[in-house]
């Protein structure tokens, strides 16, 4: 039976992602949330979310384990990074003074700068906090059946900056445009909530639930 | 651009919707789960649920109002009333609530509001701030914190207890102008105003829309980040994608509203 496990590491609450991927998943398909490592491994796709402190995050994943073989597990089958699960694929965070990730993807992550001005003058407060615009910047599977340009729900204070552009496949603008979804081979991660994210968020989970991995 | 959000709020007794929503083509318009759904199609950005049971004995429905919802609907979803420490947090956000909005409790207690943040993270944390102008000086205008759902004073100003509930670790302000309430005569823009220029999270206008044009200065002379409103969505008067367009024309960037459904 095929299977798609969302990876508990204790960090936020993941029973929406859970709920809206059981909403999505095709017949005879099982969604399970789960912090058990041979699981993890034996799932055929697998959803890492993720809220809070980036240091927090990694301490869970070095305790269960699952800071070495994340990586392994994303460039071998679906793997659909969200939100903090995002980030922590880069190499290195600002945040908690300075963080080391599990480096799948080249870059940074490092907070939105304080004081910045939107396109209409206005102050930008931090968190960057509603649904915003994400453009897509190169072509994906996932984004089969959305619009160029569509709207996502996000909660974020940090952001991702990827050393390479051909890493990022969505772009939002904040104060500036920055990386908001990334993908790599069969690894895709994106910093806003699509299963907060209505009708296209789920409609991208459904493109995940499908997907081959092959980008 | 970031959009600034509408946000429907509707009023839960015993489980059910109350005050009347009425949608044409809903039987039972005091379903949550229906009246989520509706608002939901009509491009809501988020939906608020205040949990207003007034007996204890039935403070678990609301619980079981967000699981229904929460199955269903896939936006962000606040509730608030009743909250009074981390465990009731906990019980709603793992019912599917992403937010929970807390009033009266923060006041008995700040501390609250940075245990909750710490636990459940900021984003989930929403203060409820109600707050009514102090009549003595009209020239500089200020604002206290009421609790109780308006009815007790507490001496705090409003302005001040945003900013120490920001520094607390809240992810965002629900502010209530006690003395726009039920009006329908706009919210109180200069309360608004001062709020949100002071703090660096968002700010949820609240408090006396009675006319789409209400919403477009909350987000304009107001500066908030997203208004809340329950009357004019109800009883059919205006559907949340009037409210966007409403918004849109104004040059008030939001996210449009889907294709009518029904």
């Amino acid at each position: 039976m095929q299977s798609v496990a969302v990876i508990d590491y204790g960090m936020g609450n993941l029973h929406s992602v859970e709920r809206a991927l059981r909403h999505e998943a095709p017949p005879g398909m099982q969604v399970l949330l789960t912090s058990d490592l041979a699981v993890i491994r034996e799932a055929d796709r697998l959803v890492f979310p993720g809220q809070g402190a980036a240091a927090d995050a990694m301490r869970e994943l070095r305790t269960m384990g699952l800071d070495r073989v994340l990586p392994e597990l994303a460039a071998t089958r679906p793997f659909l990074g969200m939100c903090l699960g995002q980030q922590i694929l880069l190499d290195w965070s600002a945040e908690n003074d300075g963080v080391d990730l599990l480096g799948v993807i080249p870059g940074r992550v490092e907070r939105f700068p304080e004081r910045a001005i939107d396109g209409d003058g206005r102050r930008l407060k931090i968190p960057h906090m509603g649904w915003n615009v994400v453009r897509q910047v190169q072509r994906h599977p996932l984004w089969h059946g959305l619009a160029a340009e569509s709207w996502f729900y996000f909660v974020h204070s940090y952001r991702v900056m990827p050393e390479r552009e051909e890493d990022i496949v969505g772009e939002t603008d904040y104060g500036q445009p920055f990386a908001s979804v990334i993908a790599r081979g069969s690894m895709f991660a994106m910093q806003c909530h699509p299963e907060k994210s209505a009708a296209d968020g789920l409609r991208l989970l459904n493109n995940f639930l499908r997907w081959d991995g092959r980008w | 651009m970031l959009a600034r959000r509408i946000i429907p709020c509707l009023d839960v007794d015993a489980g059910r919707v109350v005050k009347g929503v009425n949608f044409v083509g809903i039987r039972d318009a005091g379903d949550p789960v229906e009246v989520a759904r509706r608002y939901d199609q009509q491009g809501a950005d988020e939906i608020t649920f205040l949990d207003i049971t007034a007996s204890s004995d039935e403070r678990e429905t609301i619980v079981h109002v967000v699981q229904q919802v929460a199955e269903q609907v896939f936006i962000p979803l606040t509730v608030g009333g009743g909250i009074r420490e981390v465990a009731d947090i906990r019980r709603l956000l793992n019912a599917g609530a992403d937010k929970v909005s807390i009033n009266t409790a923060a006041v008995h207690r700040p501390e609250l509001v940075a245990e909750a943040a710490a636990k459940v993270g900021s984003q989930c944390i929403v203060v409820a701030i109600d707050a009514k102008q102090v009549e003595d000086d009209a020239e500089y205008p200020h604002w206290e914190v009421y609790t109780h759902g308006g009815r007790r004073p507490t001496g705090i100003d409003a302005v001040a207890w945003a900013q120490k509930m920001a520094q607390l670790g809240a992810g965002e302000i629900l502010l209530t102008s006690m003395d726009r309430d039920g009006t329908r005569i706009g919210f109180d823009l200069e309360l608004t105003r001062a709020v949100s220029d002071a703090v660096n999270i968002p700010v949820i206008a609240s408090g006396g829309v009675g006319e789409l044009a209400h919403l477009v200065a909350g987000v304009v002379e107001g500066h908030a980040d997203a208004v809340l409103a329950a009357s004019i969505f109800h009883f059919g008067q205006h559907t949340v994608a009037e409210a966007k367009a409403a918004m849109a024309a104004a040059g008030v960037p939001v996210r449009p509203a889907r294709e009518a459904e029904a």
